[in-house]
């Protein structure tokens, strides 16, 4: 797993208050780890912070499980 | 006011408090009769610059029992007590609602200042780090509404929703709007009381911009020492007490345990001063008289109250100016009236009080034992009343008064009858 993915599952793991190791790549914010609308602007702020990013709505609105997070913030380092 | 012919009675079936002298409605009884304080030095946030560094903070609230680990986060504090509350009281009550009764039933609640601690965190992230920084969550976990009504999403009540917001009188009126909707509407049961969790700095500083506060930090247990010479001021705390109230019929049918009727509710205003009240507590007596007026459908007189909770939050008007009014409303009935202030052991729970005052008046009744008025050693020579000095007392009691009275003026009273009358 890579270190930028273990941070993400940190984030997800600490905003939505799950459990880490229930957190897998493919985890969708809202179908399997119970996020509704107003976690996942708290959670692209989380993830803001975490990485000293700024997500742009259009951004956001296409970030919906972990691999997408990762997969934008790498874009970003590239 | 449509009122049923004969009227409705009304039943209070289940009860909760999360209080500084104990979590739960047995061991915060239990520390009321012995004639403890909850008060002590503030852990909440170092007071250190304060002028008060005590306060009556509740010990090991943990509500894990309660909500998961993600509400507990979302609520503020204020909103977990209001749903751990709730929810005691209505396992308490042994009601549970089904679908039918879930359309109707609903929760009135009162709370004076809502999220102050959420304002003060989200206002600190705005100067410091900007307006993108602000959580989503910030309005929801504030605005005082959302007590009762994360308790309705929690347990799916469907009737009417709101909060009262009239200061330290707050769940007083609360639970009398309660009340009449089950009288005089027909609603089948309510959830009430009030919630309040403002141990901050913002607030203590407020307060104690105002002189309010007690500033005996020296001696927390001894700080509230309400109708006492030495009084200098209310000691703020925090909690919630709830009741579940119900349509007497509804309650009896199903074998619920009564703690007491609620006889009558009555509210007024000063119209006076912002903080202050007029000279010859005018606004409390108005109170006082138009619950009595309210109880007397169910037959219940003036002579027949033998105890009142008193607001007495120790500060040097209020007590003095209560002690006016009950004088004045009651004559001389006044000298064998039994008073006591609850304050001083809990501490002043703002909004809340009322909530937590109106269980205690039901549960003084139900087990005809007074809760005493603790820290009275030099009673005020112009508090010249029964104030069941420092030790509970005995007592076969018809009914009792419960007042509260806020900033604004704002006024309530509260009238309960013992169930075996």
């Amino acid at each position: 797993m890579s270190d930028i993915t273990a941070r993400v599952i940190n984030v997800v793991a600490e905003q939505l208050s799950v459990d880490a190791t229930e957190i897998r790549p493919e985890s969708s914010f809202q179908d399997d780890l119970g996020a509704d609308s107003l976690d996942l602007v708290e959670l692209i702020m989380a993830m803001e912070e975490e990485f000293d990013i700024k997500i742009d709505d259009d951004a956001a609105q296409k970030i919906k499980t972990v691999q997408n997070a990762v997969s934008f913030i790498n874009s970003l380092s590239k | 006011m449509t009122r049923s012919n004969p009227p409705r009675r009304v039943a209070v079936t289940g009860a909760s408090l999360l209080t500084p002298v104990g979590n739960s409605l047995t061991s915060a009884w239990a520390a009321l009769v012995a004639g403890q304080s909850g008060v002590g030095p503030i852990t909440k946030f170092d007071p250190t610059g304060h002028k008060t560094a005590i306060a009556g903070e509740l010990k090991d609230f943990n509500p894990e029992n309660y909500l998961n680990k993600k509400a507990t986060k979302r609520f503020d504090l204020f909103i977990q007590y209001s749903v751990v509350a709730a929810k005691m009281a209505l396992s308490d009550s042994g009601l549970n609602p089904d679908a039918e009764l879930t359309e109707k039933m609903g929760c009135i609640m009162g709370c004076g200042l809502g999220g102050l601690s959420t304002i003060e965190t989200n206002h600190e992230v705005l100067l410091k780090r900007g307006p993108d920084r602000i959580s989503p969550f910030f309005i929801p976990m504030m605005i005082g509404n959302m007590g009762p009504g994360q308790v309705a999403i929690e347990l799916g009540l469907k009737g009417p929703n709101f909060l009262v917001t009239t200061a330290c009188s707050a769940a007083t009126h609360a639970i009398g709007w309660a009340f009449q909707l089950i009288r005089d509407q027909g609603y089948p049961a309510m959830l009430t009381g009030g919630a309040e969790a403002v141990i901050t700095p913002l607030a203590i500083a407020g307060f104690n911009a105002l002189n309010a506060l007690s500033t005996r930090n020296h001696d927390p247990a001894g700080a509230s020492r309400p109708f006492d010479k030495d009084r200098d001021g209310f000691v703020i705390s925090e909690g919630a007490g709830l009741m579940v109230l119900e349509e007497w019929e509804h309650a009896v049918t199903r074998g619920a345990e009564i703690y007491a009727e609620v006889a009558g509710f009555g509210a007024s205003c000063d119209a006076y001063h912002m903080t202050a009240p007029p000279e010859n507590g005018q606004g409390a007596v108005l109170a006082m008289r138009a619950a009595l007026d309210d109880a007397a459908a169910t037959d219940l007189s003036l002579a027949d109250i033998g105890y009142i909770n008193a607001h007495g939050t120790s500060t040097g008007l209020n007590d003095l100016i209560e002690t006016r009014a009950i004088k004045a409303v009651f004559g001389r009935q006044a000298e064998k009236l039994a008073i006591s202030s609850t304050k001083s052991m809990t501490g002043h729970l703002l909004g809340a009080a009322g909530g937590v005052e109106g269980v205690i008046t039901a549960l003084t009744l139900k087990k005809g034992l007074i809760p005493p008025t603790i820290n009275l050693d030099t009673p005020d020579p112009e508090c010249d009343l029964d104030y069941v000095p420092k030790v509970a007392r005995r007592a076969n009691l018809t009914a009792a008064m419960s007042n509260s009275f806020g900033f604004g003026g704002t006024n309530g009273c509260l009238i309960f009858k013992a169930h075996s009358c």
